[in-house]
């Protein structure tokens, strides 16, 4: 396969399907309701509108790359099949339990997720390995055989295994399965596989996850396969995981938990692979749909990964309130706060936004389909940022006047202070809540957002990105063209690529090169031959291990050399260590041992490198004719402000703000302190009055 | 105001609480003691000059609510105004100026703006050592429970004084780890202090004085109304605790009256002389934050809110005064929410939850080699829960911390600590209070040695001998039970041995049950069989 095959990117979404098409130099774009019965079928059609558009016949399509909510979906709404979990003896509950702690204290009525497993199909067998790796206990394979009957009886359609310190020593899990394989044809997940990390909770849950969702992601994904080729289309088809790489359909299948989030994974590697053309070292992207805002860090081309995230959050986005799910994932934060997300409020006169939000059905107010709440989309229009005209290509009329009266009576007469003053202060909670979400990831991370270049994308986020950006200190922002299905174009920029995982506790003063070149050797296989499933390009390989402080409970990612270690590699490690750590936190410490805790290693092809072109920061000044009174949040007054079609600009065009950029599905708004420069691929590049470097 | 002045401070304010956010999970991220760090326990916030707290992280404990409120008036009071430099930071472990015991260390850090003093930043964190007897009941005095910091300088115009380090680290048994713990308090104050400039810059502000005001003004405003919804009266509960030896009983009368609610506390019995006494401000944090979730459970955290509720208490064991013995303050402490929302159930009726485990069993293992074996020593602490009380409409919550806003460690770290197997942590059937709404669960735990080792633990549990009383008709909870697996009984509190091949048994108290059990759908009986919440259910 090469890179300049005619591709085709399938993002099925909770409301939509985005399907992308490149030939050559050309995306061909389109949006689809997602069919829920039949989520194939969203893909088929759409693909056979772009297929025509491009003049192209489907079975000349050499490789599909699929990303979808499915998997997520069936663990928010709980739809998976009826799965059974085997644990060690005495820890049945560990999934129940939880942290046992509440994750909001002052809510006597707290209600905590209930488990992914109910209690009566958890199962308890005796056997133990240490947090040494060795047997304290042997397994009781007779219990086992007996548990397999009941398994059968009870008529399970999926096994979950979950041991205690499996992940570092699996052989009582995969003995487990071998018993119970001969009893039971169903698919059965062990948690050394899926999830091979230390804590249980994470790791049980997990592997609770891929087992639940299983059955019904295979048969999906043989259903694409089967009426992609009665379509005629026989090329390869991948999926695009939440760690941002491709994985064969079989893989995908049988680690179908790794899917969750691959949507918003496809959106991040949209926003490194802009910010490689435009040779940017430090990006924020910052993805704005219906009913989230999603944003991600972006170093050197790559997104920023994490081990572990949670899904399925049940109350207000809280952290602690879902299922932690422990796998190699694109981080991001994900808040409330989309376009139609409700504004409200509180009882101290505050105002709030979000996380409920009107979706679209019934939408927003102004979307005149019996939505009676304030969204942000409502404030948006208050404020004179959306043209009520020309929404969506004029294909949903909005109406001013309903969104003035809701925002009046939920914010405004509740403050005793007009409607348009409401809605901006709707917008600026709003956009509060975003800038510092964005910040509080950034200090998690070590990193400091102002020196980082934003890249907006998602049907809200342009209207929202240049107050942003205001709000970070942030000085540029790019507006990409297909920015309203960029993770569908994000799918075709994906490597093939895999990260294998083991935790392994050592002190630096043990530090002990055999053993380390033994692990890392494993993970380097594991990972390269997931990528070679898919690829015969040149890889690169990435190894990091995991470490803090001993007594720490949290890690830091430090990059090792890609090669075997000897015992003088102990104290280059260790400055490499403190180094990092100074990075994050200011100053390392003095006195306390150092511990590797997690490895991991990272596999995947080397993608053709697109030419990168610097930005354009300057250009000529173009007189805007039409002007509209838009309100500014920088001088809090209306201003006269310019109206032009992203069309009728050209590349090298200046465009003063503020002004308002339309285009078929969103605005972007350039606020006062900032300028609109057109890049040469049409890109809007917003960049601080007087700033032109 | 003008109406886009409005706004800009509502902004404000929503960043002024993000930054005590960040501040706290810089400590999180950094901590070393485990009660941090994967537990929770720690708190920040944000003061103005005169010491009022503008606004309280989220993360972190209720134990240190208003307690650090307090304590930051203390380091004003005794670092006079003239000696106080940009890049300073103060610290205490009083426990009658701090949050209540030695362990909890309170660092105090002034924020300037040029010259001028804008704030304070204030933070606080539960360490793994501070000498002494260690974690535990058994100090006759303060002055067996380890080393004490008055009120003094960390660190001036950022220079970390060196004497008090050595001092502290010749002191406690785990040096690295606990002063590693004040450099990351001294961080996240450095953190906070970073963010409030940006903000300050970037909306303009010299100080914050009108910020503060804006904030304070609306939250008043706003208590005032939720106090006014309260019926006006007294109404007084008693409710025994197991002690250390000898049961002890509490007592509170609860005064709403006009803009105000106050707890009282005569009539509870008198210091311990074990270590499971509370100093007044510990008392005062527990009680506010059970009349908070009450009143106020939206409102956040600040000066404002904190004034609409008053705690006042004779010298007795919830005002103790020292030099008593209060490493074990929770104990207690933990009991003061169960109390006090007992005498506002005689208030209204119907509306509050039964009691719960309270206090959290915490266990603290001194594990080492059997004599003549190689092996390791190795100090473990862990947190666990018992039941929640049910509320009126709910079960209660199973193994769940309340009032304590800690969490659990994960097993498999706690096994990488040091030489133990934990061989069971799992619910235990039949331990909910039964009601129309059933008590949440305890747990049950299995703890040994790994072989060729043995431990010693401090033993830190309550409602052995007092069980969390239902409400309204509902059974009380399962009372929990220390015992070895050869069915000797242990002490609830204190130090004692666990041989080597030996298992420590905790079983852990349920909550209690809300409404008469006849009420109880039938649905939710068939449920709590079928899963095994009761006992003969599921086997």
């Amino acid at each position: 396969m090469t890179r300049s095959d005619i591709r085709l990117g399938a993002d099925i979404g909770g409301t939509f399907t985005d399907i992308a098409l490149e030939v050559g130099e050309d995306i061909y774009s389109t949006k689809l309701l997602t069919n829920y019965t039949k989520p194939e079928q969203s893909i088929l059609d759409g693909m056979e509108i772009v297929a025509k558009d491009a003049g192209i016949d489907v079975s000349e399509i050499s490789i599909v790359i699929h990303g979808t909510t499915l998997a997520t979906n069936a663990l928010i709404e709980r739809r998976g099949a009826r799965t059974a979990l085997v644990t060690t003896d005495g820890f049945r509950d560990v999934i129940e339990m939880r942290t046992e702690n509440r994750f909001e204290q002052y809510d006597l009525n707290l209600k905590l997720p209930l488990p992914l497993i109910p209690r009566e199909d958890r199962y308890a067998v005796k056997g133990r390995i240490s947090a040494k790796g060795d047997e304290l206990q042997p397994l009781d394979e007779e219990a086992l055989e007996a548990l397999a009957d009941t398994l059968v009886a009870e008529g399970f359609e999926a096994v979950a295994i979950g041991f205690i310190h499996s992940y570092l020593n699996p052989s009582h899990e995969e003995r487990a399965r071998e018993i119970i394989a001969r009893k039971l044809d169903v698919p059965i997940s062990i948690s050394a596989e899926v999830s091979p990390q230390m804590r249980e909770f994470e790791r049980f849950n997990t592997v609770c996850a891929n087992a639940y969702v299983r059955p019904q992601m295979s048969e999906y994904l043989g259903r694409l396969q089967g009426r992609l080729k009665d379509l005629g289309v026989t090329c390869p088809v991948f999926i695009i995981h939440s760690g941002g790489g491709l994985i064969s359909v079989e893989t995908a299948a049988e680690f179908p938990v790794r899917l969750v989030e691959s949507g918003p994974a496809g959106g991040a590697i949209f926003a490194a692979d802009v910010a490689k053309r435009f040779n940017l070292d430090h990006v924020v992207s910052y993805d704005m749909g219906g009913t989230t805002a999603k944003i991600c860090l972006i170093d050197d081309y790559q997104p920023q990964t994490a081990r572990t995230f949670e899904v399925a959050r049940t109350y207000r986005f809280s952290k602690g309130s879902g299922m932690p799910i422990s796998i190699p994932v694109i981080e991001m934060i994900e808040i409330g706060a989309g376009g139609g997300s409700i504004a409200w409020v509180d009882a101290m006169g505050r105002i709030e936004t979000g996380p409920e939000s009107a979706g679209s059905e019934p939408g927003p107010a102004c979307y005149q389909n019996g939505g009676m709440r304030p969204t942000i989309t409502d404030a948006d229009l208050v404020l004179g940022k959306l043209d009520p005209d020309n929404f969506a290509d004029g294909k949903i009329k909005l109406s001013t006047e309903n969104a003035v009266a809701a925002i009046a009576r939920d914010v405004g007469d509740k403050l005793k202070i007009d409607a348009q003053a409401a809605a901006f202060g709707v917008v600026e909670v709003v956009d509060e809540n975003m800038a510092n979400a964005a910040r509080v990831h950034a200090v998690e991370n070590g990193k400091n957002i102002n020196n980082n270049v934003m890249i907006a994308f998602g049907g809200a986020a342009p209207l929202h990105a240049a107050r942003l950006c205001e709000k970070l200190g942030v000085q540029q922002c790019l507006i990409p063209m297909g920015a309203g299905v960029g993770s569908a174009i994000g799918f075709l920029r994906a490597p093939f690529g895999y990260e294998a995982l083991a935790s392994k506790i050592m002190p630096l003063c043990e530090f002990d090169h055999a053993t380390l070149n033994t692990l890392l050797g494993d993970l380097k296989h594991t990972a390269e031959s997931f990528v070679r499933a898919g690829t015969k390009n040149e890889m690169e390989r990435e190894v990091t291990a995991f470490m803090r402080y001993a007594g720490q409970g949290w890690e830091i990612p430090v990059i090792l050399p890609d090669r075997d270690f000897t015992e003088a590699d102990r104290e280059g490690i260790e400055t490499s260590f403190k180094e990092r750590y100074s990075h994050f936190f200011g100053r390392a410490v003095v006195g306390p041992e150092i511990e590797f805790v997690t490895f991991s290693v990272k596999a995947q092809d080397v993608m053709e490198a697109p030419e990168g072109v610097d930005l354009q920061t300057d250009g000529v000044v173009r007189d805007i004719a039409t002007t509209r009174q838009v309100f500014d949040p920088t001088t809090g007054t209306e201003l006269v402000t310019g109206m032009v079609a992203r069309d009728d600009l050209a590349p090298g065009d200046r465009i003063v703000g503020p002004v308002v950029i339309s285009e078929r599905e969103t605005s972007t708004i350039v606020t006062s302190p900032f300028d609109a420069v057109i890049q040469g691929d049409g890109t809007i590049l917003l960049v601080r009055k007087g700033v032109t470097s | 105001m003008s109406q886009i002045g409005e706004i800009r401070m509502q902004v404000a304010w929503n960043r002024l609480i993000s930054i005590v956010e960040e501040q706290a999970l810089t400590l999180l991220r950094t901590a070393f003691s485990t009660s941090v760090r994967e537990a929770g326990d720690l708190s920040a916030g944000v003061f103005d000059p005169q010491c009022r707290m503008l606004a309280q992280a989220v993360t972190g404990t209720p134990g240190h609510v208003n307690s650090m409120a307090e304590a930051v008036k203390h380091f004003a009071n005794e670092i006079p105004r003239d000696q106080m430099y940009p890049g300073d930071t103060y610290v205490t472990n009083d426990p009658w100026k701090g949050t209540g015991h030695l362990h909890d260390i309170t660092m105090v850090s002034p924020s300037f703006k040029g010259d001028e003093l804008v704030g304070f930043f204030a933070c606080t964190a539960h360490v793994v050592d501070v000498g002494g007897r260690g974690f535990g009941a058994d100090g006759k005095s303060v002055y067996e429970e380890g080393i004490q910091i008055p009120i003094m300088k960390f660190a001036e115009r950022g220079e970390v004084d060196r004497a008090l380090v050595a001092l502290i680290r010749a002191n406690v048994r785990e040096p690295n780890q606990v002063i590693g713990d004040f450099y990351s308090l001294a961080a996240c104050n450095d953190v906070g202090h970073m963010r409030l400039m940006e903000m300050m810059n970037e909306a303009g502000y010299d100080n914050l004085d009108v910020l503060g005001d804006f904030i304070l003004s609306r939250t008043h405003t706003a208590m005032m109304e939720r106090v006014a919804e309260l019926p006006k009266g007294k109404w007084s509960n008693d409710m025994l605790t197991d002690g250390y030896d000898t049961p002890i009983k509490l007592v509170a009368e609860v005064q709403i009256s006009e803009g105000k609610v106050n707890v009282d506390f005569t009539g509870t019995d008198a210091m311990s002389p074990w270590g499971i006494n509370v100093p007044l401000t510990y008392t005062r944090a527990y009680a506010s934050y059970a009349l908070k979730c009450f009143v106020a459970p939206d409102i956040p955290n600040n000066a404002a809110s904190l004034a609409a509720f008053d705690v006042s208490s004779p010298s007795n064991i919830v005002n103790a005064e020292r030099p008593a013995p209060v490493s074990l303050r929770h104990v207690i402490g933990h009991m003061i929410p169960d109390l006090v929302l007992g005498a506002l159930a005689k208030a209204m009726p119907g509306k509050i939850l039964a009691e719960g485990a309270g206090a959290l069993w915490n266990i603290h293992i001194s594990a080492r080699p059997v004599k003549g074996r190689d092996g390791q020593y190795a100090e473990v602490l862990m947190f666990n829960s018992g039941g929640m009380g049910a509320r009126p409409g709910l079960d209660g919550l199973a193994a769940t911390a309340f009032p304590s806003g800690v969490h659990t460690m994960p097993i498999e770290a706690t096994e990488h600590t040091g030489p133990v197997v934990i061989w069971r942590k799992e619910l235990r059937p039949g331990s909910g209070g039964d009601g129309q709404y059933r008590g949440g669960l305890g747990q049950v735990m299995e703890v040994s040695a790994l072989e060729g080792h043995e431990f010693d633990f401090s033993a830190m549990f309550d409602r052995i001998t007092q069980a969390a009383r239902g409400r309204d008709g509902g059974k009380d909870g399962a009372l929990g039970s220390v015992a070895l697996d050869d069915g000797t009984k242990l002490r609830p509190k204190g130090w004692q041995h666990v041989p080597a091949g030996k298992r420590l048994i905790l079983e852990l108290p349920g909550g209690g049950g809300f409404g008469p059990p006849e009420a109880r759908k039938a649905e939710a009986r068939k449920a709590d069989e079928r899963k095994g919440y009761v006992t003969g259910g599921l086997k």
